[in-house]
């Protein structure tokens, strides 16, 4: 197997984006991560984009083909051109998938993209679209939001570990100060713990600050072999580590409802593919869905004993400056949720934290990162360690 | 949902009947036809359960799913059986009054319809025991 580096990276804006289209912000990612790359169309071997829900947001499916079409990779060249789905871990996946191709040999120059564009439904539609993400038939039938699951998650958690709103607040506070640092945010203002706890009650113990929102937006970044990563670029990041895994679709089913055993795993994977521990880590990217979701993902990696999440965000340890700073990027609270795009999102992030460009956000120093993502309320999660020395 | 796809486990939804595998003992609802333990060694047959339990953590839902705003405040709960499994279901239940650790049994409720002209769906959810 090939050692695999990013040379180019893209994020869109986050937001809603009500004058621009599914393809519109794809193509903008995807030609972003080009001309950061400096790669052209000849060189493109394949491209994988991951896309939740195309086919209930905007009525589309066959995304890989529209995508290549649209970013003039078809007619010409004929790309190959994958869509990859595993609910809110479909970006992450994309980029699994992008790293086999580079490392098997299969192709040299190779796009990982995520897309969604969400606000084209009304915001019912869109939560029953995300619920697709559960088990349909024996949760999302019964009455059971995305909210409701991760409330349940909160309340065992609260119940056994002593976890309290007002650390859940915190993991909210700290993702929008950080977002308010980040020009591609969809959320760019500062909130209070008072801001989360005063908020509507969506599903009791989480507030409506305590959810991620819904966003639109695009991400993509480039992938090369590494022995000729620096014909492209000065500063290629370089992928140490890539883990995944699978637990039961329903939470109902869990071995522990407070724990993602799939983040448990995909994270062991990544940490004995890189040869690393948690302590290598200098900034890590999890996928902050709810509040409780990080504080539950900074447990499962490693970073925090079990139960002990909630503490070491009040003690500020996650914050930039702290032991090991979390969502530098606002995470998918402040910074935005379109969900197959978030896995590359991340990934983007940890590549100009490494490089050195993140700007008021920059972790000083930064030299490995990780990026986490989930599918659902936890059946799929994925991990990548990124970082600047090979 | 569709005609078929609501009728199909009808029978299972009505009387909270799931599966048990032979080979290993263990129990499944919602009914699962390939045990996770013993995969092709194992052997599954129909089990109808006692339908008691208790809650083992919950969420007051305020913002409903589609087709359940009128029901809000409502409590969602994961049930764990008398049997072993767990289930996610509606609790029926004053929401400042459940709590984890509450037991509960099994009555016949509508689950929700298809909309004015679509079909109702019927089956299991839990009062206090």
């Amino acid at each position: 197997m090939r050692d695999v580096a990013i040379i180019g990276v893209k994020t869109t804006r986050f937001g809603e984006m009500w004058g621009r289209s599914f393809r519109d912000i794809i193509v903008e990612a995807g030609v972003g991560a080009l001309e950061d790359s400096g790669v052209s169309g000849d060189d493109i071997g394949s491209m994988f984009v991951g896309n939740m829900s195309g086919g209930q947001f905007v009525e589309q499916e066959h995304i890989g083909a529209l995508i290549a079409d649209y970013s003039g990779l078809s007619e010409g060249f004929h790309v190959p051109s994958t869509r990859v789905e595993a609910a809110c871990a479909s970006g992450g996946l994309a980029l699994r998938q992008g790293i086999s191709a580079v490392a098997s040999g299969q192709d040299d120059i190779v796009v990982a993209a995520g897309v969604e564009k969400m606000t084209d439904v009304s915001s019912g539609s869109a939560s029953t679209a995300l619920a697709a993400a559960a088990d349909r038939e024996w949760e999302g039938m019964m009455g059971a939001t995305f909210p409701a699951l991760y409330a349940m998650i909160a309340r065992m958690h609260m119940h056994r570990y002593g976890t309290t709103s007002e650390q859940l607040a915190q993991v909210a506070v700290k993702n929008h100060h950080n977002g308010a640092m980040n020009p591609i945010a969809q959320y760019r203002t500062p909130i209070t713990v008072e801001t989360v706890l005063n908020s509507i009650m969506v599903a009791d113990p989480l507030h409506i600050f305590d959810c991620s929102p819904i966003t639109d937006g695009a991400a993509a970044v480039i992938l090369a072999p590494a022995d000729i990563a620096h014909e492209y670029t000065d500063t290629p990041i370089y992928i140490r580590g890539s883990g995944q895994a699978s637990d039961t679709l329903a939470l109902h089913d869990r071995r522990d409802i407070t724990t993602l055993d799939a983040t448990v795993f995909a994270a062991r994977r990544a940490f004995d593919m890189a040869g690393m521990t948690v302590d290598d880590i200098d900034l890590v990217e999890v996928h902050d869905c709810f509040t409780i979701a990080e504080i539950c993902a900074i447990e499962d990696i490693g970073f925090a004993a079990k139960g002990e999440g909630g503490k070491l965000t009040e003690e500020g340890e996650t914050a930039i400056g702290g032991k090991i700073p979390v969502n530098t990027s606002g995470g998918l609270k402040s910074c935005g949720h379109p969900v197959g795009a978030t896995g590359i999102k991340q990934v983007v992030e940890i590549t100009h934290q490494l490089r050195g460009e993140a700007g008021k956000r920059q972790v000083d120093g930064a030299e490995v990162g990780m990026a986490h993502n989930v599918g659902g309320s936890g059946a799929t999660a994925v991990v990548h360690i990124l970082s600047r020395e090979r | 949902m569709s005609v078929a796809r609501s009728w199909r486990h009808q029978v299972q939804r009505y009387n909270l009947i799931g599966t048990s595998c032979n080979s290993c003992g263990k129990y499944f609802y919602p009914p699962r036809t390939m045990c996770p333990g013993c995969r092709r060694d194992g052997e599954i047959v129909s089990y109808k359960f006692k339908g008691t339990g208790e809650i083992v953590t919950y969420t007051v839902i305020h913002t409903a799913a589609e087709g359940f705003e009128h029901q809000t405040p409502y409590v969602l709960g994961i049930v764990k059986l008398d049997e072993g499994p767990s289930l996610t279901s509606q609790i029926i239940v004053d929401p400042t009054d459940v709590y984890m650790g509450m037991r509960v049994r099994p009555v016949f409720r509508k689950l929700g319809d298809s909309g004015e002209k679509g079909i109702i769906c019927y089956g299991t959810k839990f009062v206090p025991e």
